[in-house]
């Protein structure tokens, strides 16, 4: 099914998309509310600027896989996200399979304008719909109801034919069983991929002052960990298993593009926030641009490109960045790739005491990768065999 | 945790504006004349930490015009050089100064002061200063009244068979109680102290009394111009210009510039390439007459080949009979020092060769550990002078250390008839071998407010302490315990300054040695012996101790990928138990796109976490939990 190289061959293209309509409590990503609204022209020109900057630096590349993420990229109308590709389409290759992703948010008004998305060529939706529990969307800030995003999701299904939705757990009181109710709705709804993730409390963020405050309790480590446990169990059991820490799909329904990461392969962040991973002269770079969204067009207006960071890494900071996506994957790392990048092949102590401990293993086509007992603590297995 | 040695509880204070000009005397003893026998007087101040030894000693010097405004602005405890000494308050390191001193009587005297270090560790300082003057002023703080460090010094004094003047310090504050400490030292120490001076050495009040009392109330030294060279090795040190400098008392004869001496103890001789006296800074002269205080160098390579409590002579005639000399100073605490950062090692190493320089009464020897590496071990005179050193080390030469467990000598005899000392646990024979174990024990004399008088008993008791005295000095109770220094070594200072609130004072010295039923604890981590965290510890404590151990590592230990058991053992049997958790849930859910570098600065501060933990089989240690375990109250 996957192939292993010593370089991932797939590019992909992220394209961020910061504004939202409200920011709910528990976001840190680069995302904002504008009330007196945005010139979306004017910034969807720039993007495609900033796509043409970055062919410049990198030309020739064939895009296998595309990302509207966010924000909410679906607050975008679909004649910005077509004249977007269109973009791509002009300064590189769009692969004739090419994934080309969305993230929507479950609303109503998102959902009516999936049919344009689709005819504008994305080819792939994420839906945000968080919670199957109507108090648990509210809690979470979110302003649309379970029926809502069901009906989204029904929409989704019409219009495209891959499509996934996000679900937050080891949300505050979530039990167990609970939990396995809800999921199991969400699998029922699913077609063949779910991302699932636990409720992180990121710093900046009201939930992180309200957690600071004890306001807000979420599930201590061994609930999460007995929460982490049923996750595996149910989405295993309906033939929708984890290829990643928080992502489960059939067998090769994968998000492609998440893979690219994953795999620590090639691809461009453009747009206000977006990091990217470029090789240059078979050097990898290290790029994210200016995250305010308005400095962020003020930039590529004047200098073509909103780049704040353009760092070439260093054998080393490669290496851990390898690790630190490869083994969040279920097929594991290829150790000599890791030498390949790194110039020094793995500890094979620290090797040996994890295959002892049984939080990696060795598989058939000799990749190492995390067990089922190591994934719920990657963090710290990854700390040790970087160290 | 504040030291428990640390001294002043007030601010600097600022030099006061004396009601009297400092009187320049109109004959300065020029610095190569020596003076008149009988207009010398050699003094020491003897007293409780914090009573204001060194802020008389101040006075002292700004009113007989020693040190000029000029050189005085800004400073206090000019005596103490030492940075670490004038922060904590104390003095280590004996210090002198010569003052010139116009009388009442009209008579201009030289007036020499050994500034002796307070503390119970450096006993052996404050004797061998005293050894060089005829008299004391015994410092009392009027407002905390006798001490127990008052009692040992002044014992000292008076073994030393000084001439001693009661000084009652502090008069200035509302709190001070003159006559109750006047009665205090009639009572405890048996001194006549209706005479006492009553002075603030804060505001200068009384001071120019101290002076005229130095000069009415003790006696000249006494000794013969004429006869052969013969002098008292005081102390010696290192000085960056001079090489070893040499303090001398001379007893009778001249010493001169030139002379060819003779160390009658080591059987050296040395010309003499200057001598002088301090101003406090050294001030070279033509010689030194009988009575004086002062400094000789001598092209001597290394203050080891000086035997403090020597005798000096005159190489072409000496003389027949030395002095009596001092014991030395031997190490009865020791702890291995290992550098945090493994690299430091050489660093460390050519440190302590620095500081023994100027300390002869600190020892080191080289040491492996498997938990902490490359390090040394250890001697010092007591836990102040431990703390002190590895202070200076960090300070001075920017290292980071961990110290290991204190330690004590113990006298260990084996079946075989043999006998060895040990004070390492790590040369702890095996027990089937051991006949018998003996550890010393102290005297300890503690001073306490009533109230905590419970308190203090009780944690003497713990400490396996039998009470052979208990009085009262005024208010205050006076408690004499017999103790096992290897007791005392282990946080007694701070548990006895936390029970008593910081009021209660204390002192000891060596008596003898006893059997005890003593074992060899071992802390286990993954079940594996750490050595650095092994002791010595009387049988009915070692349990005690072990669970505190288990459970400050437990706490500090952070989880790790598996279980890690703590275990506390004596030989094969383990007596407490503490598991250290495994990792339940540890894992980003959500990754930014493709934000890598934020994960990356991540697992950087995770491997900079790393690096300041200690690498134990599998298990990280936090350098804290080192220092803690060894730390924990039982
Ligand atoms: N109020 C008052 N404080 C004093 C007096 N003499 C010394 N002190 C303070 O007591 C503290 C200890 O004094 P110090 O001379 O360092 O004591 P030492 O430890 O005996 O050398 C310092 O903070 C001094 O400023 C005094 O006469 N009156
Ligand atoms: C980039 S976000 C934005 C998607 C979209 N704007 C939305 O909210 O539906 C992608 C997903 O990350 C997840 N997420 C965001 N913040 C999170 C947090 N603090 N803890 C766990 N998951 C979070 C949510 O499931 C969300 O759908
Ligand atoms: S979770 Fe989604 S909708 Fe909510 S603020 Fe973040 S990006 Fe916007
Ligand atoms: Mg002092």
């Amino acid at each position: 099914m996957f192939v292993a190289m010593s370089e991932s061959p797939a590019f992909g293209v992220y394209i961020h998309w910061p504004f939202c309509l409200s920011k709910c409590p528990y976001c840190d990503f680069n995302s904002h509310v504008r009330r007196g609204g945005i010139d979306e022209e004017r910034f969807a020109a720039a993007v495609a600027a900033e796509i043409a900057a970055t062919a410049a630096r990198i030309p020739g590349r064939t895009v296998d896989t595309i990302f509207f993420g966010g924000g909410t990229p679906s607050l975008m109308k679909p004649q910005t996200v077509g004249a977007i590709l269109d973009a791509i389409g002009r300064h590189w290759t769009i692969a004739p399979a090419a994934e080309i992703n969305l993230e929507a948010n479950p609303t109503s008004v998102e959902a009516t304008r999936f049919a344009g998305y689709r005819a504008a060529g994305v080819n792939r939706v994420s839906l945000g719909v968080q919670a199957l529990d109507d108090p648990a969307l509210k809690n979470l800030g979110r302003t649309h109801t379970a029926d809502e995003a069901l009906a989204a999701i029904a929409i989704a299904r019409k219009n495209f034919e891959r499509y996934s939705f996000d679900l937050i757990y080891a949300r505050p009181g979530q039990t167990v069983a609970a939990w396995r109710a809800e999921l199991a709705r969400a699998i029922a709804e699913a077609a063949e991929h779910l991302s699932l993730y636990q409720l992180t409390i990121e710093p900046e963020t009201p939930f992180y002052a309200l957690h600071e405050a004890g306001k807000l309790v979420i599930p201590d480590d061994d609930a999460g960990r007995a929460l982490f446990d049923a996750t595996q169990e149910e989405c295993a059991r309906a033939g929708l298993p984890a290829y990643e820490v928080s992502n489960h799909a059939r067998t090769g329904a994968e998000c492609r593009h998440n893979l690219v990461y994953w795999r620590y392969g090639e691809y461009a962040g453009i747009g206000p926030g977006a990091h990217g991973r470029l090789l240059i002269d078979r050097v990898r770079h290290a790029t994210a641009t200016e995250k305010n969204p308005e400095q962020w067009l003020a930039r590529v207006e004047t200098h073509g490109h909103g780049l704040v960071v353009d760092d070439a890494l260093t054998r080393d900071e490669q290496a851990d960045e390898f690790l630190l996506m490869g083994l969040r994957l279920t097929e594991g790392i290829d150790p000599a790739r890791f030498q390949a990048l790194s110039g020094r092949p793995l500890d094979p102590g620290r090797v040996a005491d994890l295959l002892g401990v049984g939080f990696v293993e060795k598989t058939r086509d000799k990749h190492l990768r995390v067990t089922p007992a190591g994934f719920p603590i990657l963090d710290a297995v990854v700390a040790d065999l970087a160290a | 945790m504040p030291s428990p040695f640390r001294g002043g509880m007030f601010g600097p204070v600022p030099w006061p504006n004396l009601a009297l000009p400092p009187r320049t005397p109109d004959v300065i003893w020029p610095a190569m004349a020596t003076a008149p026998i009988k207009n010398i007087r050699n003094f020491s101040i003897v007293a409780h930490i914090d009573h204001g030894k060194s802020t008389l000693a101040d006075r002292l010097i700004q009113l007989t015009g020693a040190m000029s405004e000029r050189e005085m602005v800004g400073r206090e405890q000019v005596l103490d050089s030492m940075d670490i000494e004038r922060e904590r308050g104390i003095t280590i390191k004996a210090q002198t100064v010569r003052l010139a001193y116009r009388a009442d009587d009209g008579e201009t005297y030289v007036l020499n002061l050994i500034d002796t270090p307070g503390h119970v560790d450096f006993a052996y300082e404050v004797n061998r200063s005293l050894a060089a003057c005829e008299g004391s002023l015994l410092v009392v703080d009027a407002s905390q009244g006798v001490e127990a460090q008052t009692l040992a010094n002044v014992y000292h004094a008076l073994d030393a068979g000084h001439e001693i003047v009661p000084v009652l310090n502090k008069v200035d504050l509302p709190a001070a109680e003159p006559d109750k400490v006047k009665q205090q030292i009639e009572d405890v120490i048996g001194l006549d102290a209706h005479d006492a001076l009553m002075i603030s050495a804060k505001t200068g009040l009384g001071i120019h009394e101290v002076l005229e009392a130095i000069v009415t109330r003790l006696p000249p030294p006494k000794g013969d111009r004429a006869a052969t060279l013969k002098a008292l090795l005081v102390d010696s040190w290192y000085d960056a210009y001079l090489g070893v400098v040499v303090l001398v008392r001379i007893v009778d004869g001249v010493l001169k510039k030139g002379q060819r001496i003779r160390m009658m103890g080591t059987g050296a001789s040395y010309e003499v390439d200057r001598v002088g006296t301090f101003s406090p800074k050294l001030t070279p002269a033509e010689e030194l007459g009988p009575g004086e205080i002062g400094f000789l160098t001598a092209s001597i390579k290394e203050v080891a080949d000086t035997r403090v409590g020597d005798t000096i002579t005159d190489d072409r005639k000496p003389i027949e009979h030395m002095l009596p000399g001092f014991k030395p100073a031997i190490p009865v605490v020791f702890c291995g020092l290992f550098p945090v950062d493994a690299a430091q090692f050489e660093d460390l190493r050519a440190a302590m060769g620095k500081l023994r320089l100027n300390d002869a009464s600190f020892s080191y020897e080289m040491e492996t550990s498997a938990a902490l590496g490359f390090g040394f071990r250890c001697g010092f005179l007591g836990l102040l002078h431990l703390e002190i050193i590895q202070e200076r080390l960090e300070r001075e030469f920017n290292l980071d250390l961990i110290a290991t467990a204190p330690s004590v000598i113990y006298k260990i005899k084996l079946r075989s008839g043999d006998e060895l000392q040990i004070h390492n646990p790590v040369d702890m024979p095996d027990p089937m071998a051991v006949l018998e174990i003996e550890e010393p024990w102290i005297e300890a004399t503690i001073l306490t407010p009533d109230e905590y008088l419970g308190s203090v008993l009780k944690l003497c008791q713990d400490r396996r302490g039998n009470q052979k005295e208990l009085t009262y000095v005024g208010n205050r109770a006076m408690v004499k315990y017999d103790l096992p220094l290897n007791e005392v070594v282990f946080d007694f200072y701070d548990r006895l300054k936390s029970v008593s609130k910081g009021y209660a004072s204390f002192d000891y010295h060596l008596t003898d040695y006893h059997a005890a039923d003593l074992v060899k604890m071992q802390i286990l981590v993954n079940a594996e012996p750490v050595d650095a965290l092994s002791m010595l510890v009387h049988r009915t404590r070692a349990e005690g101790r072990g669970r505190a151990m288990c459970e400050k590592l437990k706490e500090l230990i952070p989880p790790h990928m598996f279980q890690v058991p703590i275990q506390a053992a004596i030989g094969g049997k383990i007596i407490a138990r503490e598991t250290v958790r495994a990792f339940r849930k540890d894992v980003t859910a959500k990754c930014y796109g493709g934000d890598v570098t934020r994960k990356r600065k991540l697992l950087d501060k995770q491997k900079e976490g790393k690096k300041r933990m200690r690498q134990f089989g599998k298990v990280d240690i936090p350098q804290e939990a080192f220092i803690a375990a060894l730390k924990v109250d039982v």
